[in-house]
């Protein structure tokens, strides 16, 4: 790394864009921590998810499966499916970032959507480090401080019913899912996979619709054939227009190279 | 304590998943169905979440003041409101609704 680094920092396009993507992300985490607090996980529970799992759609999800009464196990393969695409972001950043030694595992750590969407959002190499490393590392932090409020304050609330927490979970799922409907195919898919859950609800154990829900998402990815980076937006989209900093639209990453 | 185990252990799949993608060569990425489940697994899995929290009870669909709460995202959605608001939007719903009597 040059020496003139620090003194070029706050200039860059890719850090500003990263300590931005840092505070809306890490902000939400005081919803994670009070939903997660009044599912029925304790508060170093909920601070574990966010410490060693930290990935928010997992997260919401291995809650959402505790809250509906579903077993851990149940929960576990919610979580871990829909982690599935991290897998797919580390591909990417590999390619864009060659982590080296002890920085491979620390990068595989601060893979989510944010950091991937910021970096890939990059086309100078430097920028793309930059983006990645300030978007991971300052979500990191926020991401798990907010938390802390808010178990702190979700475990101080009484009775969740009573303040709309269960609606609060509902709305939650949605304003994830919000961003990856763009385009007919998402949307048909989120109604299929819908409409899997309702029908499997009244026949099989709590949390085990989900699993039906992705075993049916799975099947429709195998046999069509749409684009390849679909359903893999970030939460919170780092090169929104109403974030602009100046940068280029997600869409020099490696996703686009298909023949 | 039981949940500790699938806990610590959905957090050892999600680095797994995580690392694999650093360690694995670069040509799998070439694969594009493997990025396609799982980007169609992402959306699936999300409907199907919004869905149980909306509507499921156990092994019953309920309709409840969720339901309120579910649309009062989609509208704040609609107008672009950030997730902290969307959220606080179906908080605030589903508190109302029960406070007007509706469960």
């Amino acid at each position: 790394m040059p020496l003139t680094f620090p003194s070029h920092l706050l200039q860059s396009p890719a850090v500003r864009v990263g300590l931005s993507i840092s505070v809306a992300t890490g902000l939400y985490g005081v919803s994670f921590g009070a939903l997660s607090v009044t599912s029925g996980l304790d508060f170093w529970q909920t601070m574990a998810l966010s410490l060693l799992l930290f990935s928010g759609g997992s997260q919401f999800a291995f809650i959402g499966v505790v809250a509906g009464g579903g077993s851990g196990l149940a929960a576990m393969g919610a979580a871990t499916l829909l982690g599935m695409r991290n897998g797919i972001y580390g591909m990417q950043l590999n390619v864009l970032l060659h982590p080296k030694g002890w920085r491979k595992y620390a990068a595989a750590q601060l893979t989510i959507d944010e950091s991937t969407a910021t970096s890939t959002g990059q086309t100078d190499p430097l920028e793309q480090q930059r983006g990645f490393w300030t978007a991971g590392l300052g979500i990191f932090i926020l991401w798990n401080v907010f938390t802390a409020v808010g178990a702190l304050a979700g475990s101080a609330l009484g009775d969740p019913k009573q303040w709309g927490l269960d609606g609060a979970a509902v709305a939650a799922f949605l304003a994830l899912l919000w961003p990856r409907l763009k385009g007919k195919e998402p949307v048909a898919i989120a109604i299929l996979c819908a409409l899997a859950t309702v029908l499997a609800v009244p026949f099989v154990p709590a949390g085990v619709p989900i699993l039906v829900a992705a075993a049916v998402a799975a099947l429709f990815g195998w046999f069509s054939h749409g684009p390849r980076d679909e359903g893999l937006e970030p939460d919170i989209n780092p090169y929104d227009e109403r974030r602009q900093h100046g940068s280029h639209p997600r869409g020099g990453s490696t996703a686009g190279d298909s023949a | 304590m039981n949940l500790w185990l699938w806990l610590l252990l959905s957090c050892l799949l999600a680095y797994a998943w995580k690392l694999v993608g650093y360690l694995v060569p670069a040509t799998l990425l070439k694969n594009a169905r493997t990025s396609r489940i799982a980007g169609t697994m992402t959306i699936g899995l999300l409907a199907s979440l919004t869905v149980v929290n909306a509507a499921a009870s156990g092994q019953e669909l309920l309709l409840d003041a969720r339901l309120g709460a579910l649309a009062a995202a989609g509208v704040a959605l609609l107008f672009r409101a950030p997730f902290l608001v969307v959220v606080l939007a179906g908080a605030g719903t589903a508190a109302l609704l029960r406070l007007a009597g509706w469960n």
